[in-house]
């Protein structure tokens, strides 16, 4: 093959025919699909602030249901079909999260619950866990240091 | 040079070698294709009864091997060879499938290009006066290569339109030294061909280069022109490998246009049933050639046909270190006539 075009050529030339993801059509989709989401997840914040929880108890409260209708969804196999059409839009907020923790639970529960369910489960969302809870440490660290 | 071989890669049958069964069973999506009058069974939900993806394409392999075998008339006993292999790690569908059958195995690996792969084998030991009857199967199945090589199927995630869709299902034919054809006449065996390209999303821009390699040395070793078929049909290069194989090729000088396709674009209506660049996985080139090929050369429709099953050597591990895709392509040149 490399005495008809050299692998740069090549690789130059798949680019140029391969056709590309619709950036403008996605983007609006994302927009308006993570939009929605997180206007449900604003809906529960003043549902609960209503009720005169304070501050840190609604944050908390919003993102447990939020996580919970992630989860749910995923369960009933509509997550991902939300996924295929809005993309980042549903990636991105916590919704999302709880997706990539559930969908290899689900995939991998055939492996059985040790083995299966709680080797895999993180496998998406680990490296998430891993860098977020490290740069939180090391955040931490800065913010204790630069109180002096 | 040995007596048989002709040319570098290629190989002359000299006895003939029928192809005188072929089976498919093809998963739902599949079955709403266009060639759904052409399988012989679509199974209703990807699982099938069973409790794993595993377990339903171990089945799907094991069900048509059983169809093959009662198409063709044989007896298990009868069976000198198999010659199966599948996408899941240490070929389990394959080797599961067929535990039970009490019948020599050989296990290849070619990732997509197995159907080819088994068949260039199996015409070579039938020829060689090795094997009376030996029948060429392999599987692959949307959820368990879904599983293996990319994510979980519930994770909401976007794929590329370069994208393909891994055909569940199973497919395979049986060779034999009786029979009244068709008749498969050369046998090329592709080198391993790797253009650089890394993104395991673009299986076809891959593959493309390999399935170009191996037609072109096909038609120099035999001496044979591309009009010489009615069909030159690759495996699974999808939209965007089929363009790029045809391009290639006529900048060669090898006009194939009129006689070309690609099973990954036939398996799927590429409009309506949201397959991106079309079918793929060993399943693609199994179930397209033994359905409706098959069929098609056995009315007379279709008389020299070139069946160039594509592979991607990939495994997650080399993707995950950044190796670029090792390709292949093995042809097959099948004859309703012996000359």
């Amino acid at each position: 093959m490399q005495n008809i075009m050299t692998k740069k050529e090549y690789q130059e030339y798949v680019n140029k025919i391969s056709p590309n993801s619709k950036i403008l059509r996605n983007t609006v989709r994302a927009f308006v699909v993570g939009g929605l989401i997180c206007v449900v997840g604003q809906f529960f914040t003043n549902a609960f602030k209503a009720r005169g929880l304070d501050e840190t108890s609604v944050a908390g409260l919003t993102a447990m249901v939020m996580i919970f209708l992630g989860a749910l969804l995923t369960g009933l196999n509509i997550y991902d079909e939300i996924g295929r059409f809005a993309g980042a839009g549903s990636i991105i907020p916590i919704t999302g999260f709880a997706n990539s923790i559930v969908a290899p639970a689900m995939e991998f529960k055939s492996e059985g619950y040790v083995t299966g369910v709680g080797a895999k489960m993180f496998v998406i969302s680990g490296p998430v866990l891993v860098y977020g809870i490290t740069v939180s440490v090391i955040a931490g660290i800065l913010h204790y240091l630069l109180r002096f | 040079m040995a007596e048989k071989r002709n040319g570098r890669q290629t190989v002359k049958i000299m006895n003939p070698v029928s192809i005188v069964s072929s089976a498919s069973i093809v998963g739902p999506k599949e079955g709403q294709g266009p060639l759904r009058m052409y399988f012989d069974e679509i199974i209703e939900d990807e699982l099938w009864g069973e409790k794993s993806w595993e377990k339903a394409e171990s089945k799907l392999l094991r069900e048509t091997f059983a169809k093959i075998l009662n198409k063709g008339k044989k007896t298990p006993d009868e069976i000198s060879y198999i010659i199966a292999g599948d996408l899941l790690n240490q070929c389990i569908s394959a080797h599961f499938g067929l535990r039970e059958s009490g019948i020599p195995v050989f296990g290849i690996y070619g990732a997509c290009s197995t159907m080819t792969e088994s068949m260039s084998l199996g015409a070579m030991l039938v020829d060689g006066g090795f094997a009376d009857n030996v029948v060429c199967i392999t599987s692959s199945h949307f959820c368990s290569a879904e599983k293996q090589f990319r994510f979980p199927l519930e994770l909401g995630s976007q794929r590329p339109p370069t994208a393909q869709w891994t055909v569940t299902g199973a497919g395979g034919v049986m060779l034999s030294n009786q029979g009244t054809g068709p008749y498969i006449r050369y046998v090329t065996t592709g080198k391993i061909v790797d253009m650089g390209i890394k993104d395991a999303n673009n299986m076809g821009g891959a593959m493309a280069p390999a399935a170009v390699d191996t037609i072109m040395t096909h038609f120099e070793d035999t001496g044979l022109q591309p009009e010489y078929y009615d069909l030159i049909l690759t495996g699974d290069l999808g939209a965007v490998g089929s363009r790029i194989c045809e391009e290639l090729l006529a900048d060669q000088g090898y006009d194939i246009k009129e006689r070309f396709n690609d099973c990954g674009l036939m398996i799927y209506d590429r409009k309506k049933q949201d397959a991106h660049a079309g079918g793929s996985g060993c399943g693609c080139s199994a179930t397209v050639f033994a359905s409706y090929v098959y069929s098609e050369i056995q009315k007379g429709n279709l008389n020299n046909v070139l069946f160039i099953a594509t592979g991607a050597l990939l495994s997650t591990t080399s993707a995950q270190q950044g190796e670029s895709i090792p390709c292949i392509a093995h042809a097959v040149s099948i004859s309703r006539d012996f000359d």
